[in-house]
């Protein structure tokens, strides 16, 4: 594994992104802004999302007693984030999650470009939700946002037409031989661990702040479409301003930015990037998004979808390569965290545990604003003590 | 004689209680602590830029009668029949009887914050259709540091025409409004660019359609057929706005220095508690007439009659011809 490069996809867009780079650079004259203006501001208000209203929608998030289900992807892109996850609920927080090993996909990725059949995905949906039901749990935990979103829009569809909850049913005992029940509550982990944050600041031994200023370590929060865009009424603070990362970030001491793409996709839309030769619309994304955030100086981003997540920390990379860009001034690209990781690492764990050194953006600059201590002699140390071989480095972003 | 309550001193109650008072004592009734103060929030009215501080002191001095009685600052919260008469109770208790009552307790705007995606409230440089009308009214028109803006953007049918708002209905003056206001905005500042994104444009009275076109060939107003998706402020505090032209078939991203919406109307608080009240609560909370053809003045419950926009968006043109109506009717019961 060569973690700081993208071997493969990041060289084989460049082609196919070249005519979208040249429009980019054509606008970029039009879309100037006038520096000197823009510096007599002295950052006015990076904290516009103070003015909040839209937090007072918050959903039903169960308390403890959850069944948790893995993604199919998240343990390859940032393998720590889902250990971490149980780890909180049951060491810091001493509560009661089931992680089971019978569990598989919920054909997200599958059901959204087409490839499964709807009749496929509600059967395989209640299969997982007989899993939970057998182990006399009811409240739901999909790890991934995608998920997430299957599971809503399927407990939607049972809800507004019971005919398809009896065909769901039937199938899956014709298929397997298994019943189940419906959950009583569905939650992203993003939602528990909003739910518990103040709890969880009690035990942090860190806050998001930059010990050398001593001001708030400015964070870019990136929602998963599939979160609440689907169905606002399942995200905390509805649709437009989802408040389930920003309430963390507030309440471990950081500063949310708000800047104009803020809602746009991050460029990991099913359809930009199955198909090889639309990626040049997942990197254009990424970057329309960096693009808007750069001004902002922020110190890392972090998001609650695994897609979002890899696509924001491994396009720095392709960009950088592309058109020798980076976003942050010491070009070393803005770091991109998982929540679990952002509030592990304010609880103490090892960053090297919860699998940093495995993103494309290296995290060692927001450590020392963090003052979190860490050993860089183990960054590549494997479980059997043996030091792993080192991956390459890029030529453009700093490792 | 008879003794006829009038609740709501807008157009509406103004225009009834001065007919009715050539022949009855009138008790006209109004929350604020002054008649007309959504007229008075005005600049100029369409369609041909009268003065609305002009209407509205030519009103005033239709109040001046021996026959009308105003209580301002008197928050109207209950209506009940009794066996001959209606009694009325205000906010801090007080009680009044009248033979006859008047619903013309109008309109309330549409709250922009409820549309979170076009950011009014969040953001500096998103204001409403109100909030500018002041600005012309005060005679400068600014974006959100101060300055004269280099664009301004209107959005038409914000809360109006609406799914996700539950707002269904057309609220018929808005369309005239934003080209009113652009005009407006294009003599005030005219080196400013104008845009008004809209679905469709409904210039239904007499001199809209003139307005319209004036609009575009005279002050170069830009009329975009299409709906805003998103707004957001930009790190130099402009707005940043995502939209689709429809009559192009794409999609927009562009920055403006303000962004207008503009706000449908919707039921007002006392004539959603006054019509529910009264048992007469219609369509989106606004009070139900018992024909809209003949019988539009009229109400289910016998001694109480609606005039203005209590029933559905009106222009104040339209507000005052409805006066006149409900006037009519009801010196045609008691006769």
């Amino acid at each position: 594994m060569v973690p700081h490069i993208i071997t493969t996809s990041g060289i084989l867009l460049i082609s196919s992104l070249l005519k979208t780079v040249c429009i980019f650079r054509e606008k970029k004259g039009v879309k100037t802004i006038n520096i000197s203006y823009v510096c007599s501001l002295s950052f006015l208000k990076l904290q516009i999302m103070g003015k909040r209203y839209w937090n007072d929608y918050q959903k039903a998030i169960a308390k403890d007693h959850f069944f948790y289900e893995r993604s199919c992807i998240r343990q390859t892109f940032f393998p720590g984030s889902e250990a971490a996850f149980l780890n909180i609920l049951r060491n810091d927080l001493g509560l009661d999650i089931y992680d089971s090993s019978h569990q598989h996909t919920c054909t997200g990725i599958g059901y959204h470009t087409d490839v499964v059949p709807f009749e496929t995905t509600m059967t395989i949906v209640a299969r997982l939700f007989s899993l939970m039901t057998e182990k006399g749990y009811e409240n739901y935990v999909p790890s991934c946002v995608t998920s997430f979103g299957i599971f809503t829009e399927m407990l939607e569809k049972w809800e507004e037409n019971p005919a398809l909850l009896e065909q769901a049913r039937e199938l899956l005992h014709k298929a397997t031989g298994r019943t189940f029940k419906l959950p009583k509550n569905i939650a992203h982990p993003s939602d528990i661990i909003f739910s518990y944050r103040n709890e969880l600041k009690e035990k942090m031994k860190y806050q998001l702040v930059n010990r050398f200023t001593g001001k708030p370590l400015r964070v870019v929060e990136h929602i998963g479409c599939h979160y609440a865009k689907i169905f606002p009424k399942h995200g905390v603070g509805n649709a437009e301003f989802p408040y389930v990362l920003a309430g963390m970030i507030e309440a471990w001491g950081g500063e949310v930015v708000d800047y104009p793409e803020r809602r746009h996709c991050c460029g990991f839309g099913f359809r930009q990037y199955l198909v090889q030769e639309n990626r040049g619309y997942s990197v254009a994304n990424s970057r329309k998004k960096f693009e808007s955030m750069e001004p902002y100086e922020p110190d890392f981003i972090v998001a609650n979808c695994p897609g979002c997540a890899m696509f924001l920390d491994k396009w720095q990379y392709t960009i950088a390569e592309m058109e020798h860009k980076t976003y942050d001034k010491e070009g070393y690209g803005i770091p991109v965290l998982t929540y679990e990781e952002m509030a592990g690492l304010l609880l103490g764990y090892d960053p090297w545990v919860l699998g940093l050194q495995l993103h494309q953006v290296q995290c060692e600059s927001l450590l020392n604003k963090i003052g979190i201590q860490y050993n860089p002699n183990e960054k590549y140390k494997g479980y059997d003590g043996k030091i792993l071989p080192l991956p390459g480095k890029p030529s453009v972003l700093k490792v | 004689m008879s003794k006829i309550a009038i609740i709501g001193a807008g157009p509406a109650g103004i225009e009834t209680a001065t007919v009715l008072a050539r022949q009855h004592d009138v008790l006209l009734f109004e929350k604020e602590n002054a008649p007309l103060c959504n007229i008075r929030n005005k600049a100029l009215l369409f369609p041909d830029f009268t003065s609305a501080d002009e209407l509205a002191n030519n009103m005033m001095r239709q109040l001046e009668h021996p026959r009308i009685t105003t209580y301002c600052d008197t928050d109207i919260t209950d209506l009940r029949k009794a066996q001959n008469s209606w009694q009325l109770t205000d906010a801090k208790g007080n009680q009044y009887e009248a033979d006859y009552v008047v619903l013309s307790t109008g309109y309330q705007i549409f709250d922009a914050h409820k549309k979170e995606e076009l950011g009014y409230g969040i953001y500096p440089g998103i204001i409403t259709s109100i909030d500018l009308e002041k600005m012309i009214k005060e005679g400068k028109i600014t974006n959100s540091i101060g300055d004269a803006p280099k664009s301004v953007t209107f959005l038409q049918c914000v809360g109006s025409r609406d799914e996700k708002s539950g707002n269904h209905y057309c609220s018929k003056v808005c369309c005239v409004t934003a080209v009113k206001q652009a005009i407006e905005v294009r003599k005030m500042l005219p080196n400013t660019t104008a845009y008004v994104f809209y679905m469709d444009l409904r210039m239904w009275g007499q001199g809209f359609e003139e307005m319209y076109r004036t609009a575009q060939e005279q002050y170069g107003v830009n009329f975009v057929r299409g709906r805003i998706s998103e707004a957001a402020a930009t790190y130099d505090q402009r707005v940043q706005l995502k939209a689709e032209d429809t009559l192009m078939g794409l999609p927009l991203n562009m920055t403006t220095d303000l962004l207008v919406l503009m706000v449908g109307m919707c039921a007002s608080e006392g004539t959603d508690r006054l019509a529910h009240a009264a048992g007469i609560a219609g369509k989106y909370n606004f009070a139900q007439s018992v024909s809209e053809h003949l019988k539009d003045n009229l109400t289910e419950q016998e001694g109480l009659f609606l005039a203005g926009s209590c029933k559905r968006p009106m222009s104040i043109q339209d507000t005052i011809q409805d006066a006149r109506a409900a006037a009519i009717t009801i010196l045609e019961q008691i006769a």
